[in-house]
């Protein structure tokens, strides 16, 4: 008779389990079976009926349909969980196409790029990078500079004057004295800026710019080194195919002295419309720094020798990222600036 | 500067090379060629022909029919417009297949010149065409004797069937150079042949000039004194009688052609031909003219006033150098002549001045007359004296060639102080040794000589001798110079200096790039402005009239007025570039600048002003002035400074920030800076048409406060505790006040204080608003007990009493 009992309870559980659709039928199913008044509990507490004989055969039997109950159950949530996620998945399908929400990330000017990168490959090289004032002693923007009153190259740069013996520097240069007077030898160093002179504003001229002044003294320093350290930035800055040629130039404070050009980067040197067919480009000024600057700054030339460099920010930033307006360097427009 | 290549060939008969292999080599010796021309560009299958029969056109009334022997057999049929030529006359001809350079009307030319064909002109064959000098690219500017209109008639006798554009000396090539200031003897044909000779190891032949003079002696025509040598170390003249003008020959024509001068006649013309070829200017006087034949050379008194020889008045004073006569100046030296001594057709007997001048003084003097001439381009860098006495005598030797006047004996010469060759001891060590090098000191005495410097070598030291023409050789390294650029900068090894450092950005240069960085992150792009601008905006800033502010240092020779003085705010840089993005119709700008503004101490500054870099932070668009309140803070917390920042409104009197919006930003005690929006008022003035906000923060005073150095906290391991207050506030307490209340009486238990609501309305009572903030405490080392709690919520609760703030029930 208890089996007949037992084997009913156990087919109206497949029955219930069978047509529960969701969780809530599922709960009720549990509560109704396996709750503390559920038929299995109940059956379970009714043991104490059966005789002491029957009873471990029965409790058996009982105990295994609650376990074959709970194991049900368990599956059959399982899988309804499965169900629900696959169905909320399902439904939560996007359009992936839409517009991103993203916070606008704002964008360095062309001319910090450009200096960003030439400071990188300086510092690489063991540079270290300091600034020097704008508004300039006349004696360290050119007679410290081989530059003496009524020297041609004064008129070469048309220099804004401010009163008696101050000017705005026309030149980074004007840091080379300021750092071999500190006394601290060797040297190694750049100096970025923004140096002024009086040209009206047009596509190819500002009354102010930007220069890069690079200066290192030591003893035993020599002109190959010179070749060598601008050979060494004009690959890292232009790419590894990159030539550097040094023209024989002449600058007041350096001896020898060299224009700088590099090898086409459109063209790779075999001319183009970018480089005016020569396949060189002109980026900066160079020397071995002149023994008359070392002694006016308190340094043996017969001990220590140096080279200094000196580029053209804009230039850089202008060939680089094919900018063909210096105004726009200027104006400040965002659709011109967030494109760098 | 400019030289023709043919002329250079005669100093240097060697140079046989193409004028790209000419251009590359002089530029990687130092002379820069910045470009050349080829005078026979696009001229081809052009010779001398004779016109030997001149026909009407059958069907035009405006064209010729033409029969030229081109001496090649048979007459060629052209036909043609022209009408200023003869039967007998011998024209240019381009034949069919040919080019010429340009069209009759001397316009622009086309890149490729103009291909001629043979072809019908109104039904009559023509087999090519005759030229005017506008079609072989030149102008009646170097050929004065070509017609106005029409074609080209080469001299009487001319052979047929020549090459015409060699006879015209169009076959040469004209090379434009960058000379560098130090080489004051390049600006001459002779100085750069010499440094072609040099260039590609060929012989350099230096011309030696003739004598040249009568039997007379110029000292019984002419004397001369110098009262101020230090102006003028050297002056020469000599004198020329029965003076003949005529036409220079045409081989003179043609070189001045070739640098670009004009030829005008064989007296100006020699002047002109011995300025290009020895660098040395001249000039010519009526000796008739010169009173007293007599010549001083001194300084002009001060507002003495002159008439130069272009009719100029010009008001002098002593440290302008005349050249006088016995009564007074006659010219001003090397930059103009005087009209009172002006040659004109009708001169008889002419002095020719060659003297070398002091280049400084004449560079100042010709900017202050305001007159740049030729001759003072020259002068004013500094020529050698030992130069003068070989370009008077070159100038006699070619008028005696050119038979323009009768030469005078002898040479009138002030030269007190002899201009002695310069020498330099220097070691072939010492040269490889800045170099980089292992020359021997054979291989440098053999470059150094190619350029005449004179050199011996003995046991490893180099005596060099410098001609006085070369004024920049004074030590090793200019020696070294002349070495490495013969030898070749390209063959110079590359190396790197040796030994190692440390490289990295200076301190405060690391701050401004962590700055920078941050400001991208928050969404501002870089702008960069101009240091100078107008002294207006001041007023556009609306700063009154004793604003510190309006101290300004002013540049001297300013561009303009909108460019005169240096910037004591950033605000005006920002607000433009705002503006300029607002009319360009950009929906918004978000844009910072890291850049210095200039305080003077004393004015006019004695010393350097103080230069302050501001990072300045400006934007219209999205977002309000806590926007960039939070864009502000969040700059300054990731620099380091962690603290609390106070905001002071009432005492912030930034006249361009809105009265109600604006506020200086403190930290410890120091003023940060300040933010706020823009006074409608100014926003107006810069046509910015929505609200702007902008913030300046003052980096000197952030550098010391700036430190990224990181110490970690332990995490709270105990409990926080968070307690509400919700309070009923007097409208004119600020938040800060309250928060500094609840910041100063949680103590050290504080971890955090927001506020998270605030509401003035209806429901609240007038004159106050109501305010909500969160409060949690925690304590490092144990789990807090109520008693701690509730003593730290009463000492709280009494701060606020003393605000006159109640809670909310």
């Amino acid at each position: 008779m208890e089996n007949a009992r037992l084997e009913e309870l156990r087919k109206r559980l497949e029955d219930s389990l069978g047509s529960a659709a969701n969780m809530e039928a599922l709960n009720e199913i549990r509560v109704k079976f396996l709750g503390k008044k559920g038929e299995i509990t109940r059956l379970l507490k009714s043991m104490k009926d059966i005789s002491a004989k029957e009873r471990p055969r029965f409790g058996q039997m009982v105990n295994d349909l609650r376990a074959m109950a709970e194991a049900a159950l368990e599956k059959q949530q399982k899988e309804l969980e499965k169900k629900l996620r696959e169905a909320r998945i399902q439904s939560e399908a996007i359009d992936v196409s839409l517009p991103a929400r993203r916070m606008e990330y704002g964008h360095s000017h062309p001319n910090t790029r450009a200096m960003e990168e030439v400071e990188r490959i300086f510092i690489g090289m063991g540079y270290e990078v300091v600034e020097g004032p704008e508004i300039e002693y006349e004696e360290n923007n050119f007679e410290k500079l081989n530059i003496p009153k009524g020297h041609p190259a004064r008129d070469e740069q048309d220099t804004f004057y401010i009163s008696g013996n101050i000017l705005l520097r026309t030149q980074t240069s004007s840091v080379q004295a300021r750092v071999m007077e500190e006394g601290k030898l060797p040297i190694r160093m750049i100096c970025p800026g923004r140096v002024f002179r009086s040209d009206a504003v047009d596509a190819t001229h500002s009354p102010s710019f930007h220069q890069i002044e690079g200066l290192v003294v030591d003893r035993h320093v020599t002109f190959s080194d010179l070749k060598g350290t601008l050979d060494a930035f004009a690959k890292e800055l232009f790419g590894p195919e990159t030539k550097t040629k040094l023209r024989p130039h002449h600058f007041p404070f350096t001896e020898p002295s060299a224009e700088v050009d590099v090898s086409c980067f459109k063209c790779g040197g075999k001319g183009c419309r970018f480089c005016k067919g020569e396949g060189w480009i002109e980026i900066l000024g160079c020397g071995m720094v002149h023994p008359h600057v070392l002694e006016m700054c308190g340094i043996d030339p017969s001990e220590y020798s140096g080279f200094a460099f000196g580029v053209g920010l804009e230039r850089i930033a202008i060939l680089k990222y094919e900018i063909d307006d210096m105004r726009l360097l200027y104006e400040n427009d965002v659709r011109f600036l967030n494109q760098f | 500067m400019n030289t023709s290549f043919n002329w250079l060939r005669e100093y240097v008969p060697g140079l046989d090379v193409s004028a790209r292999e000419f251009a590359d080599a002089m530029t990687l010796a130092g002379t820069k060629v910045e470009t050349w021309t080829r005078l026979d560009k696009n001229l081809e299958k052009i010779v001398t022909g004779k016109i030997l029969r001149i026909e009407a056109h059958p069907d035009a009334e405006k064209l010729v029919v033409c029969q030229v022997d081109t001496g090649n057999g048979d007459p060629v049929q052209i036909v043609t417009g022209a009408k200023n030529m003869k039967e007998g006359d011998v024209v240019p001809v381009v034949l069919d297949g040919g080019r010429v350079a340009g069209g009759h009307d001397g316009g622009p030319m086309p890149e490729e010149g103009i291909p001629i064909k043979a072809g019908k002109l109104r039904g009559v064959l023509s087999n090519g065409m005759l030229c005017s000098i506008e079609e072989l690219g030149s102008s009646r500017e170097y050929y004065p004797e070509a017609p106005e209109e029409g074609i080209y008639i080469f001299p009487e006798g001319t052979a047929v069937g020549q090459d015409a554009v060699d006879l015209l000396g169009l076959r040469d090539t004209v090379f434009e150079y960058e000379i560098t200031s130090n080489r004051v003897d390049c600006y001459s044909v002779l100085g750069i042949a010499r440094e072609a000779a040099a260039a590609f190891g060929k012989e350099f032949h230096a011309p030696k000039e003739k004598e040249s003079g009568n039997g007379e002696d110029v000292h019984d025509y002419l004397s001369a004194e110098v009262l101020d040598e230090d102006l003028c170390p050297r002056f020469t003249a000599r004198v020329v009688k029965n003076i003949r003008f005529a036409p220079s020959p045409k081989w003179m024509q043609l070189r001045l052609a070739s640098a670009g001068i004009r030829p005008i006649n064989n007296l100006v013309d020699i002047t002109n031909y011995v300025m290009l070829e020895y660098g040395q200017p001249m000039h010519a006087y009526d000796y008739d003219l010169v009173r007293g034949h007599k010549i001083i050379v001194k300084r002009a008194q001060d507002g003495e006033i002159f008439e130069t020889l272009d009719q100029q008045e010009r008001k002098l004073d002593h440290t302008v150098l005349t050249i006088c006569d016995a009564e007074g100046a006659i010219g001003i030296a090397g930059i103009m002549g005087g009209q009172n001594s002006k040659i004109t057709d009708n001169v008889k007997t002419m002095v020719f001045e060659a003297a070398c001048f002091d280049g400084a003084n004449v560079r100042i003097s010709a900017k202050k007359i305001g007159d740049r001439t030729d001759a003072s381009s020259y002068f004013e860098k500094g020529l050698d004296p030992n130069l003068a006495e070989r370009a008077v005598n070159r100038a006699c030797e070619l008028v005696e060639e050119l038979s323009a006047g009768e030469v005078v004996g002898g040479i009138v010469d002030v030269y007190p102080r002899k201009r002695e060759a310069s020498v330099v001891k220097c070691t072939v060590s010492e040269i490889n040794g800045l170099l980089g090098t292992e020359l021997s000191g054979e291989e440098m005495k053999e470059i150094l000589e190619r350029v005449e410097l004179s050199t011996e070598l003995r046991d490893g030291e180099l005596t060099v001798t410098a001609p006085t023409f070369r004024q920049d050789m004074h030590r090793m390294c200019d020696v070294a110079e002349e070495v490495a650029r013969f030898y070749g900068y390209d063959k110079i090894p590359s190396t790197l200096p040796s030994g190692y450092a440390a490289g990295g950005l200076a301190p405060d240069l690391l701050v401004n790039e962590r700055a920078r960085h941050l400001a991208e992150a928050l969404g501002y792009s870089q702008a960069y402005m101009y240091s100078f601008e107008s002294p207006k905006a001041c007023d556009r800033l609306l700063l009154p009239g004793d604003a510190p502010e309006r101290r300004q240092v002013r540049i001297s020779n300013p561009l303009g007025e909108d460019f005169s003085v240096m910037r004591t705010l950033s605000m005006n840089g920002m607000l433009t570039a705002l503006s300029t993005n607002y009319n360009r119709r950009n929906k918004e700008a978000r844009l910072y600048e890291i850049a210095n503004i200039y305080i003077p101490g004393e004015l006019p500054l004695k010393e350097l002003p103080d230069e302050r870099m501001q990072l300045t932070l400006g934007f219209f668009g999205e977002g309000d002035f806590f926007t960039l309140k939070g864009d502000v803070e969040t700059i300054l917390r990731k620099l380091g400074l962690k603290g609390r920042f106070h905001y002071d409104g009432k005492g912030c009197g930034r006249s361009f920030l809105h009265p109600g919006r604006r506020a200086d930003i403190l930290y410890d005690g120091k003023v940060l800076g300040y933010l706020g929006e823009i006074h409608p008022e100014v926003a107006e003035e810069y046509s910015i048409g929505t609200r702007a906000y902008a913030a300046v923060l003052d980096m000197p005073v952030i550098y010391p406060l700036a430190n990224d150095a990181v110490k970690y906290e332990p995490l709270g391991r105990f409990p926080a505790v968070s307690r509400d207050f919700s309070m009923l506030v007097p409208v004119n307490v600020t938040s800060g006040e309250i928060e500094d209340i609840l910041v100063q009486r949680s103590g050290r238990l504080l971890e955090d204080v927001r506020l998270f609501d605030i509401y003035e309305g209806a429901q609240i009572l007038t004159g106050f608003k109501s305010m909500a903030y969160t409060v949690v405490l925690r304590s490092k080392d144990h789990t807090l007990t109520d008693d701690e709690i509730n003593s730290t919520v009463r000492k709280i609760l009494n701060g606020l009493e003393g605000l006159g703030i109640t809670l909310r029930s």
